[in-house]
């Protein structure tokens, strides 16, 4: 397996993080992005920032020293991961499209 | 005004607890300090907040756990109360819903950390119970019969833990599906 799948709240923060955010931007974003369909929970969006964080995919940045919330930010690594993302979501949509014949209900 | 209710959970039923604190937000008094099985609570408007509760990985006190309760309360939660590992956070309504896991994997950590608890609070039941019963057997002396109180603690904290396993078990069945 060349990498694997993503769950959708790391994709949907590695997605936000191409521009610098803290933990409450990064849920309102998501939020904003999916059109209010996936809330990220503070619980598991701070573990899954701490996963992303030890495999170097996101860095923290070293804001202002007052300011009391951190902000992250992508890492040329996470960019690539997120690249390969999107070629496997692409290959996912393309096939549903072709062999399942569009995506409208009726 | 302040209303003090003494109330007793088990620790295998934190859904409960939170239910219940809920209920009692919703109804105007939200918690604001808990000790065992003496729950504090303030007069706010009702249904002004939400509670949940979380059992951490190491005590709040923690650099660790503190990490997390700041990210936590920078997300517009905050901290009302802990208890030993568990943690109570309220979140105002008007800011949203109040979630602190939002996938299954995060559920079934929780859960473990549930298990870890009962475990280890089972086998401490399960060893000065059964050292106790030990004396009685023997030297007879009717005072060590109180083992049987920690080994009945033990078996109940084992039903508990049958019902955690139960929970995690219908979540990882879904995790071959879901996220």
């Amino acid at each position: 397996m060349a990498y694997q799948a993503l769950t959708e709240a790391v994709y949907y923060i590695l997605l936000s993080l191409t521009e610098p955010m803290h933990g409450y931007g990064i849920m309102q974003n998501v939020e904003n992005l999916s059109g209010g369909r996936v809330r990220l929970a503070a619980g598991t969006l701070y573990g899954a920032i701490s996963s992303l964080l030890e495999k170097g995919w996101i860095t923290a940045l070293s804001g202002e020293k007052d300011s009391r919330k951190k902000e992250y930010q992508i890492t040329a690594e996470g960019r690539l991961v997120l690249l390969d993302e999107i070629a496997r979501l692409t290959e996912l949509l393309e096939n549903g499209k072709k062999l399942f014949g569009g995506t409208d209900r009726a | 005004m302040r209303k003090t209710v003494y109330k007793w959970f088990w620790a295998w039923e934190f859904d409960k607890e939170e239910k219940w604190l809920n209920e009692m937000a919703a109804k105007g008094l939200t918690l604001v300090s808990m000790h065992f099985f003496k729950y504090m609570f303030e007069e706010t408007d009702p249904g002004k907040y939400q509670i949940r509760i979380e059992l951490l990985d190491k005590h709040p006190n923690h650099p660790e756990s503190e990490t997390y309760i700041r990210f936590i309360e920078e997300t517009g939660a905050e901290q009302i109360a802990s208890w030993v590992d568990w943690v109570y956070f309220r979140k105002k309504t008007a800011d949203g819903p109040f979630e602190l896991f939002s996938d299954i994997a995060s559920r079934i950590r929780m859960l473990n950390r549930v298990i870890g608890l009962l475990t280890t609070l089972g086998i401490l039941c399960l060893i000065s119970g059964g050292y106790n019963l030990s004396l009685y057997f023997l030297w007879g002396n009717p005072i060590s019969l109180v083992g049987l109180l920690p080994l009945a603690v033990s078996v109940l904290l084992g039903i508990g833990l049958l019902q955690i396993r139960k929970q995690k078990k219908k979540l990882t069945k879904d995790q071959n599906l879901f996220e």
